[in-house]
């Protein structure tokens, strides 16, 4: 009986682990890997020739990945550069797998449609390869002294950038130094909106959740800003209606 | 002020996970008893409810969350409510699947009735609340409750009607809002037409190809820009539904077959191919946010939730743009355009309330005062003037409170005009078909106009080809043909697949081992004896 008794037992073992696999199984089928990296011998854009092409028409550049938002049900944006300038890659189609692999330094070819939303450029309806070539090392650029200026800060739209010695305003009647969503309706978790200025100018700056969420240095540090603290702030040139950057890293001081 | 594309993100994938929840046989979902309403509410006991709510990314309607559950606690004070904000009824949906599985789902939750269809996959999750409304101590207007609760013939007709899924209520509305049409008289005039009191869609793009008139610096005529899109719609669902409905053309049914792909869903594509073509049209996925190109003058007909009355026109009180960019205009609101001005149709949206079913009874009893509570009055009147919101009860619209909001003049009037526009319309509003997989079909409605839009402006050819590959695409992206008739529970899904075979022969093997073994043991014991 006792034979019987583990027999029976691996038996339903057996069973579980394989109706577990059973689910695993059409998971892993749904989600095909891009396995293949691809010599560049296809044809892309230089940054000049992105900048230069129109609206709505398909493009292919190779870019750097600079950083990612989450992922989600097969898609995923991208922060991306080359050397000449960056780009906004929106919702581009990629698996759970591919995304894992899409670390800042890996180099992508990406096709895709520029587009523009609400004054961002970026490029839209977007597949991608993995290629051989490596990447290029991007450093933030120091936008501290364009900081009032929206010409100068556009023509850096989506860049890797720095600004320094910022100092942290009110952002809302009661005195605070950072929101939860723009009107502070949010709650952890949310984006953080907060203000700077340079003396003269006052702008807002975002923490996306999407690109660091509440666990990131990043959202901790300004959750911990204090009007009047003096920051360094380095993010992407994001743009809607006018510049909206997304902010990576602060450091107070 | 700004406000992101995140919904969107959201919203167009949302439908993916639907279908993936209620075609794998894998998810996990919990399984309940029925709800029965207990004889008494134990108020010596501590209960502590979550409440997921939804705001318009609107700081005030965050205010009277807080302080309806702090005027709530005040009378119920056995009763603890943790409120959790979103902004995004797609996210909520998200994370009540998620919790559903593993049995943590908010008490109280706001919601669509789309969402709750999906919701009751899992048996017994969403509590029906047909035997609460009528419970004579605790139901509405019951003799018990503690607060001036509606009765059940106050909650307008049509309102309640939309919270019925197979016969049952599931749901209670909270506040209800239609699409309207957000107009630049200013513009209108000034291309030389009046505006009638029921637009129609010809008129819309009449005057949208007269405002396409350039300067000799290519500018448009109307604005002196460089930018007009005369016509953008926010919610290219809605659009689409809307026309079929104004049409009477096929969209879904209560059974849950799916006719979204028919001739006049064709031919409307083909002229919204024409007009996009023209310049003359685009929606907020492809361009953005209508009310800010409304606002800067490169709009001038805009179509958004009167529940986002409070961003559109010169003196909006929330703006996106920058105040150097607000062009000086005079704001009409009308209902959302019309095939037939004798016969307007428009949808009926807004926010339900839900319950979730829990093993404690007098916890489900507690959520449901709480639900209750929030259709009080106090909470609707305050609400539903933080945007151009309609109170879902006519005791709350008749109030003195209520008429006096409005006709206060210090209200911003576009708010005032699109709430009056639904309140005088409410018998022209409709809904679609509420089933397992409707969200889906709304999404792949939105799909289409958003495609088509899209592919006028790269260029492609649209071509009786172009669209018979658009439809399979939509098809198959939101898996529509494993939907239809997804009531239907005799769909012959083909034969099994190897693999579900063998676990099926195997767990037989197992239970017939079980048997087995205690019979074996039945008879070793008897022997003994």
């Amino acid at each position: 009986m006792k034979t019987f008794k583990k027999v029976l037992s691996l038996a339903v073992v057996a069973a579980m682990a394989l109706s577990v696999f059973g689910c695993a199984s059409n998971e892993a089928a749904e989600t095909e890997a891009n396995e293949t990296e691809v010599a560049v011998d296809a044809e892309y854009l230089s940054y000049a020739e992105y900048e230069a092409a129109a609206l709505d028409t398909e493009v292919t550049v190779l870019c750097t990945v600079m950083a990612t938002q989450s992922w989600w049900e097969d898609k995923i944006t991208v922060y991306a550069a080359d050397q000449d300038g960056a780009y906004f890659i929106y919702e581009m189609a990629c698996s759970e797998e591919d995304a894992a692999n899409l670390t800042p330094g890996t180099t992508i070819l990406v096709t895709g449609y520029k587009t523009e939303w609400e004054g961002e450029v970026e490029i839209s309806d977007a597949t991608f390869e993995f290629t051989e070539t490596d990447g290029v090392a991007i450093a933030a650029v120091d936008l501290t002294a364009d900081f009032a200026d929206d010409d100068a800060l556009l023509a850096h739209q989506n860049q890797y950038f720095s600004m320094t010695g910022l100092t942290v305003e009110a952002i809302g009647d009661n005195g605070e130094a950072f929101f939860y969503k723009w009107d502070n309706s949010g709650t952890q978790g949310d984006d953080l909106y907060f203000t700077v200025s340079d003396g003269t100018t006052t702008r807002t700056f975002t923490v996306e959740s999407y690109l660091t969420g509440s666990d990131t240095d990043v959202y901790q540090a300004v959750e911990a800003l204090n009007v009047g603290d003096t920051i360094n702030v380095e993010g992407y040139m994001y743009w809607y209606q006018g510049p909206n950057p997304h902010i990576t890293s602060v450091s107070v001081g | 002020m700004i406000r992101s594309r995140k919904a969107l993100s959201l919203m167009l994938s949302a439908s993916v996970l639907v279908s993936s929840l209620f075609l794998s046989a894998c998810h996990g979902q919990v399984q309940r008893a029925q709800f029965e309403v207990p004889d008494a509410f134990d108020s010596m006991r501590q209960y502590e409810i979550t409440f997921w709510a939804k705001n318009d990314t609107n700081i005030n309607q965050t205010n009277i969350y807080n302080q309806a559950i702090e005027n709530f606690e005040a009378l119920y004070p056995n009763i603890h409510v943790n409120i959790r904000l979103y902004t995004d009824y797609n996210k909520i949906y998200n994370d009540v699947i998620t919790n559903i599985a593993t049995d943590t789902t908010p008490n109280v939750c706001i919601t669509y009735p789309d969402h709750i269809a999906t919701y009751l996959t899992g048996e017994n999750t969403v509590v029906p609340l047909d035997s609460l409304f009528e419970d004579p101590n605790y139901g509405l207007g019951g003799s018990l409750v503690r607060f001036d609760s509606p009765s059940l013939d106050e909650i307008v007709p049509e309102f309640l009607q939309e919270c019925v899924i197979n016969n049952n209520h599931y749901c209670i509305p909270y506040m209800r809002s239609t699409e309207a049409l957000y107009i630049n008289k200013t513009y209108v005039e000034a291309l030389g037409y009046e505006i009638p009191d029921i637009v129609t869609w010809d008129f819309i793009w009449e005057v949208s190809e007269a405002a396409m008139a350039r300067n000799n610096d290519g500018t448009y005529a109307i604005n002196g820009q460089s930018i007009m899109i005369p016509f953008i719609y926010k919610s290219s669902d809605n659009m689409m539904i809307t026309m079929l409905r104004q049409l009477d053309a096929g969209y879904t049914d209560s059974m849950g077959n799916i006719s979204l792909f028919n001739n006049t869903t064709t031919s409307l594509l083909r002229t919204i191919a024409d007009e996009v073509a023209l310049g003359t049209f685009s929606t907020f996925t492809v361009s953005g946010y209508p009310g800010n190109f409304l606002n800067a003058g490169q709009c001038i007909f805009a179509v958004d939730s009167t529940a986002g009355a409070t961003w559109m026109g010169s003196d909006a009180p929330l703006m996106d743009i920058h105040e150097s960019e607000v062009v000086d205009f005079e704001t009409v609101v009308r209902p959302v355009p019309q095939f037939d001005t004798n016969n307007p149709q428009m949808i009926s949206q807004g926010p339900s309330i839900c319950i979730f079913n829990k093993e404690d009874p007098q916890e489900v009893l507690a959520s449901w005062m709480f639900a209750q509570y929030l259709i009080s009055n106090e909470v609707q009147i305050a609400y539903a003037g933080t945007e151009g919101y309609v109170p879902v009860t006519t005791c709350a619209q008749q109030s003195q409170e209520y008429q006096d909001y409005l006709n206060d003049p210090s209200q911003y009037d576009v708010k005032i005009a699109a709430t009056n526009m639904l309140l005088d319309n409410i018998d022209n509003t409709f809904v679609t078909a509420v089933f397992n997989g409707s969200t889906s079909v709304r999404n792949a409605a939105a799909q289409l106009i958003d495609s088509t839009v899209k592919s006028v402006r790269r260029r492609e050819t649209i071509d009786s080809d172009y669209f018979d590959d658009l439809y399979a695409e939509v098809t198959a992206l939101y898996r529509l043909d494993q939907l239809s008739g997804a009531k239907d529970s005799k769909t012959d899904l083909g034969p099994l697949p190897s693999e579900s075979k063998f676990l099926l022969i195997l767990l037989g093997v197992v239970w017939i081992g079980i048997g087995a073994y205690f019979a074996a043991d039945l008879v070793k014991k008897r022997k003994k004896a």
